[in-house]
């Protein structure tokens, strides 16, 4: 949220408004109109309401009877989603810490002017612009043991004799789908880098390079040091991101093998459509909010912190 | 020239999966004639796609041009309220509010509507788009404006006449990263649509890997795959630079 520390052109005159000026703060409210009643009525009310289905008995179909707090009493009994919150977390320390180093690494090896180099920034990014799901999709034909190509690939090389079971057992499936998401979000975490890289100035490289500082201590003295709130925002993006895992699990892994790869956010859909039980779904979501909401505020005071 | 070989060879590792979907779907001819016919028809899902984009990028810009406009221009009591209302939709994650979303939808009759879908993503959008236009608007010299309003110019005239035409590249990026979102999401018409005639391509296309005639065509699949992928490609290549002003702005969590 530092986004609204920053106000280019924010030019406030102390004397008083000219006559044109006048009546404009009804004017304002009109302009501004539309976007309070999208945030109203399809944000703020979902909240409460999501609140409120915590503490009924809610089904899909029929009517809502208050039975709270039976819904979060009854989380203690749905180990789907315990095992779930483990299998989430353990993702996404994996993902964050590989997902952060590669896009680090190729950012910085595009970052400096180079002929081809536009290229290559647009050819690790270009898997971004596909949908999450088509994306899924097109690793779910790749790595079909009968039809995809890196099956005969791998033999041909020489590094596998036989077809690797990509999605068959519970530790090959989740390496399966972090290799998914790297594919798919790398680039777009080195673009974010790399507007924090472009921000540093040329100066204090050449007075580091002028001063005798080797390529290793300028990396670690000062492009880390400098890069600290856009690494933060990279952080912060990608463990959110990766706790609401849900497209890369329904689609690609389906939850399998024997539930190995279910997210939370999977259980909560499985509880409303698949058990028509809202009011439990609503509970999930809750507690999934609050702990989100904090985790980012925690996040942004420890890596935010000024140095 | 070891950097070169280092980054060729990422650069293989990631075009690859393209190339080959690509490929896939193009090994059999039949693969795109099949997937025409899958469903309910690949022209519904295709045009419930693109009118769904379609609503989203315009009520996006909408909503997001005349708020942009509101909070770089005017005053007005519970201004710096709306905004952080605004932005903290940004801290709420998405997956959370999609289920009460669907009953208050049906409330409004929305239910499996892609109007509802719609309205749905351009909240969504909002903190992103409010943002990029409020700062579009404050780029824009006050001078411009000043001496139409003091001719008695009304402010809306001046919006349409004088500050849009200022701001359309603010306009571009919004729009397409509302189109890019829209297009590609899969978690909310899944939630929100049950009806195969509403269904978007990603839910489609997904449903195809249901095996209820036996095996998966896998050639299909990836027909599929590109038929979603290809449009977002083309636009990323052709807007490239308006993409990357989005996140060179700040507003980095569209």
């Amino acid at each position: 949220m530092t986004l609204l520390l920053t106000r280019p052109g924010d030019r406030r005159t102390s004397a008083a408004p000219p006559a044109w000026w006048r009546g404009r703060s009804a004017q304002g409210w009109l302009y501004a109109a539309p976007a309070a009643a999208v945030v109203g009525a399809l944000f703020l009310a979902p909240l409460v309401l999501v609140a409120w289905m915590s503490l009924n008995r809610w089904p899909l179909l029929g009517p809502a009877a208050l039975n709270a707090p039976g819904n979060y009493l009854k989380i203690s009994d749905n180990p789907l989603f315990l095992d779930s919150v483990l299998f989430t977390l353990k993702y996404t320390a994996i993902t964050t810490v590989l997902l952060s180093g590669l896009a680090l690494g190729l950012a910085l090896l595009v970052q400096e002017r180079r002929p081809g180099v536009g290229f290559f920034r647009t050819a690790f990014f270009l898997p971004g612009a596909v949908g999450f799901a088509a994306a899924a999709l097109l690793f779910y034909g790749m790595l079909n043991n009968d039809f995809g190509p890196v099956d005969p690939i791998l033999q041909a090389l020489g590094i596998t004799d036989e077809p690797v079971k990509w999605t068959g057992t519970p530790d090959m499936a989740l390496f399966s789908t972090i290799a998914l998401v790297l594919w798919r979000f790398a680039g777009f975490n080195m673009l974010i880098l790399l507007t924090g890289l472009q921000a540093i100035p040329v100066e204090v490289y050449e007075a580091a390079r002028s001063d005798g500082a080797n390529r290793w201590q300028i990396f670690t003295k000062i492009t880390l040091p400098l890069l600290r709130p856009t690494i933060a925002l990279m952080l912060i993006l990608s463990v959110t991101g990766s706790l609401l895992a849900f497209d890369q699990f329904f689609i690609f892994t389906n939850g399998g093998p024997d539930n190995s790869t279910v997210s939370m956010v999977m259980v909560i859909y499985r509880d409303a459509f698949f058990r028509f039980d809202l009011g439990g779904a609503a509970a999930l979501s809750v507690v999934l909010l609050v702990a989100l909401v904090a985790l980012n505020a925690l996040q942004m005071r420890v890596l935010r912190r000024p140095e | 020239m070891r950097y070169y070989t280092t980054v060729s060879a990422l650069a293989v590792l990631f075009l690859f999966p393209l190339v080959w979907s690509g490929w896939a779907s193009l090994e059999e001819p039949g693969n795109y004639l099949e997937m025409a016919r899958f469903g309910e028809g690949l022209d519904t899902y295709a045009a419930n796609s693109v009118l769904v984009s379609a609503m989203t990028v315009t009520g996006t810009l909408v909503v997001s041009a005349l708020g942009g406009y509101a909070f770089a221009r005017f005053d007005f009591p519970g201004k710096n309220l709306l905004f952080l209302v605004t932005l903290a939709i940004l801290m709420v994650p998405y997956a959370t509010i999609l289920i009460p979303l669907y009953v208050l939808l049906g409330y409004l009759g929305l239910q499996n509507s892609l109007t509802g879908l719609s309205l749905v993503f351009v909240m969504f959008q909002l903190p992103f788009a409010l943002y990029m236009m409020r700062n579009a608007f404050e780029a824009v010299p006050r001078e411009l404006e000043e001496a139409a309003l003091v001719d008695g110019c009304g402010t809306f005239r001046v919006f349409l006449r004088i500050l849009l035409p200022a701001v359309r590249p603010g306009l571009v990026t919004v729009g397409l990263f509302a189109f890019l979102a829209s297009w590609n999401d899969f978690f909310a018409p899944l939630i929100l649509l049950n009806d195969g005639s509403s269904f978007t391509l990603p839910v489609a296309v997904v449903n195809m890997t249901q095996r209820t005639f036996g095996a998966v065509d896998y050639g299909m699949l990836q027909a599929g795959v590109m038929v979603t992928a290809v449009p977002c490609l083309i636009l990323f290549v052709v807007l490239q630079r308006h993409y990357v002003r989005g996140f060179m702005s700040g507003a980095l969590r569209g």
